[in-house]
């Protein structure tokens, strides 16, 4: 589904990424860890062709990003910290720019079912800037599928939500997974990682230092790898 | 038809932000009567100087209060990384280029229309009789400049003093312009030279079209992250 | 290593020796001139002065195209140390200008197409500067003077193109005629090496401007290493 191919990102003798491999499948869940610094904010660009880099490939559903990142930008969604929504739009005003921007089909009907999904439907015509910051990060994640990506890319999005806010995010997140999307979460959560990913990357100093499928990793032998 | 699709939506959404905000245009338009006010008081109203220097004091007034609308219309979508929103749907960068430099004409085109009258009475000019054509020249001046302003708000709005960097960039490299819709406005104004007008307006287009084809090459390399 | 030392002191030296010649035959071998006196012997540093800051103009614009196409780094670097020898000697002209003009035209400044030009393009390079030192991210920063500096070369003959019609609508002072009409020989002798000197005067400067500006490069990434 996703491969990265020996993704190099620098600039003078700056080195961000230093040769990032890896392949995701189809339906996994994937968790990137690795502390401020690492390069998961670069990597995270990278696949969502915002930034280019400067060696290597992407390779999303048989599509190299280098040859059409626009194809991409359509496989994949993106939620991140920052809500990327308007907060003098209303709800359904800030999906119908996204929906037109990705020229999704019968959006108004697409827009209905989401808003009613992250159950946000009685506060289709109000602004965003008066909803609470979990509200705004559900409107987020509707954003983020409005276009039917087949892949998700979280970053870091349960940043300032609170404990019940988190668990209305994670359920509909699950729901999403259990419909097969493909999912790369990057957290500072190590427990949220362990809890809820098939599979966890850590990243550190633009390295994939450790890409553990089976699960067999610990809690503190993970805290061991981001901390040296 | 899609890219259509999509430069209407930022378009539509740019000018949605504005009628709810409405801190763009309001602050030009207040920016701009100030400097006709200023220009009144430093110049004497009273004799005919002021009306020799009025094309010029309209110009920078329009350019002035133009700067502080590109440095807000950018800075608008500095809050909260909103360009990268922007930017991760599947359109082309030189589209958004476009779909702004569109949205700030219109922008600055509405003040243009509130502050013309305004000068008209203030200075006491006749311009019935080329209005058409003047019409045209400050359309065409505006162009330029938004053109060019577009590309830099771009850049500035992501340097450490985005209000202060802008009127720097964008002023040295929009001589071409500016002194080419000055001058066709002067010859308009003076009612004699009318002729001489229309070479100015035919290399202001010749300006318009070199500025704009190249900030448009150019865009995407600013606008990515 | 050392073959460039070597390489480096041969440039030196050769510039030295042709800036010394120059020296001379500017002040010494050229004759006077008829009308203006010894004053016209600015005209030999202030000519070649204006074409190496064209050169060097021209040099930000053609490496700030290489850049955007490679992404690499040093073209860049070579950018940066081009425009600020290039700002060195537009200030140069600015000021030997004034110089000469005062007692020759009886004014300091005309607001003649050349003048005006020159005036515009400091400003241009200066604010090409200004933006280098107000960018954080490197790479971002570097894309954007390297978009300026393109667009800042586009501009300079379009800037002269306008304001000579615009100078010329009214007649201002004649100014004198182009540089190489009734030369004496001996002054164009003089004229020409001078130009010569000033641009091995320039590719040394870009040459040593270059390799200190790799130097600090190079020790910032150090540092930066160290502290983490």
């Amino acid at each position: 589904m996703i491969t990265a191919q020996n993704i190099r990102k620098s600039f003078g003798h700056a080195h961000a990424l230093k040769g990032v491999n890896f392949h995701i499948k189809k339906g996994e869940y994937v968790s990137l860890l690795g502390i401020n610094g690492a390069g998961k904010t670069t990597l995270i660009r990278i696949i969502s062709a915002l930034t280019k880099p400067t060696e290597g490939n992407i390779i999303v559903s048989g599509v190299p990003l280098k040859k059409n990142p626009n194809l991409i930008r359509r496989l994949i969604g993106v939620m991140s910290h920052f809500t990327f929504l308007y907060g003098d739009m209303s709800a359904e005003e800030n999906l119908k720019f996204y929906g037109n921007m990705y020229n999704v089909p019968d959006l108004h009907d697409k827009i209905d079912q989401l808003l009613v999904k992250v159950n946000l439907n009685t506060r289709r015509y109000d602004l965003v800037r008066t909803f609470s910051r979990g509200m705004q990060q559900r409107l987020s994640l509707a954003r983020a599928i409005l276009h039917d990506p087949h892949i998700l890319l979280l970053d870091e999005p349960f940043a300032g939500l609170d404990v019940n806010a988190e668990k209305l995010l994670t359920d509909l997140i699950h729901d999403y997974v259990s419909g097969g999307m493909t999912i790369l979460l990057t957290t500072h959560d190590i427990n949220y990682a362990l809890r809820h990913s098939q599979r966890i990357f850590v990243l550190k100093e633009g390295e994939l230092v450790k890409d553990d499928v089976s699960g067999a990793l610990t809690r503190n032998e993970i805290a061991e790898l981001l901390s040296v | 038809m899609i890219a259509l699709k999509q430069i209407l939506a930022i378009l539509r959404k740019d000018i949605l932000l504005e009628l709810r905000s409405k801190d763009i245009i309001v602050s030009m338009c207040v920016f701009a009567f100030i400097v006709v006010i200023v220009f009144n008081f430093t110049f004497d109203p009273t004799t005919q100087q002021i009306k020799i220097s009025a094309p010029g004091i309209l110009w920078v007034a329009l350019l002035f209060s133009g700067n502080i609308g590109l440095s807000r219309s950018f800075a608008r979508e500095q809050e909260n990384s909103m360009m990268q929103g922007v930017l991760l749907c599947p359109v082309d960068r030189s589209l958004i280029y476009i779909a702004k430099v569109i949205g700030n004409v219109i922008f600055m085109t509405i003040v243009q229309l509130i502050i013309l009258p305004v000068m008209v009475i203030l200075l006491d000019l006749s311009i019935g009789h080329v209005l058409p054509q003047l019409l045209v020249v400050l359309f065409l001046g505006t162009l330029g400049f938004a053109g060019i302003g577009t590309l830099f708000s771009t850049i500035s709005a992501n340097t450490k003093s985005r209000e202060v960097m802008l009127p720097i960039l964008l002023f040295p490299v929009s001589v071409p312009v500016i002194l080419s819709a000055t001058k066709s406005t002067a010859y308009l104004l003076s009612g004699k030279d009318i002729g001489q007008s229309l070479s100015w307006i035919k290399l202001l287009v010749g300006f318009d079209v070199i500025f704009l084809v190249i900030c448009f090459l150019l865009y995407e390399y600013v606008i990515e992250e | 290593m050392k073959n460039i030392k070597l390489t480096y002191l041969v440039l030196i030296v050769i510039t030295y020796m042709l800036v010394l010649t120059g020296l001379y035959l500017a002040f010494i071998y050229a004759p006077p001139e008829k009308t203006m006196g010894d004053v016209q012997r600015i005209f030999y540093f202030h000519v070649p002065s204006a074409w190496v800051s064209f050169i060097a103009f021209f040099v930000v614009c053609l490496a700030g195209i290489i850049f955007l196409k490679t992404g690499k780094e040093q073209w860049d670097r070579l950018a940066a140390s081009s425009a600020e020898i290039g700002v060195l000697f537009i200030v140069i002209v600015l000021i030997t200008g004034p110089l000469w003009a005062k007692p020759v035209w009886n004014t300091y400044w005309t607001w003649d197409p050349r003048l005006t030009t020159s005036f515009v393009l400091f400003l241009i390079y200066a604010a090409y500067l200004m933006l280098r030192s107000y960018v954080s991210n490197k790479e971002r920063g570097a894309r954007f003077a390297a978009v300026f500096g393109i667009i800042g070369f586009v501009d300079v003959p379009i800037v002269y193109m306008s304001i000579r019609w615009w100078r010329t609508q009214h007649p201002t002072p004649v100014i004198g005629g182009g540089s190489g009409s009734g030369l004496a020989p001996e002054m164009l002798t003089t004229l020409m090496f001078c130009l010569l000197a000033f641009t091995f005067l320039y590719i040394t400067l870009l040459v040593l401007r270059y390799q200190s500006e790799g130097v600090v490069k190079e020790f910032q990434a150090l540092k930066h290493k160290l502290q983490n």
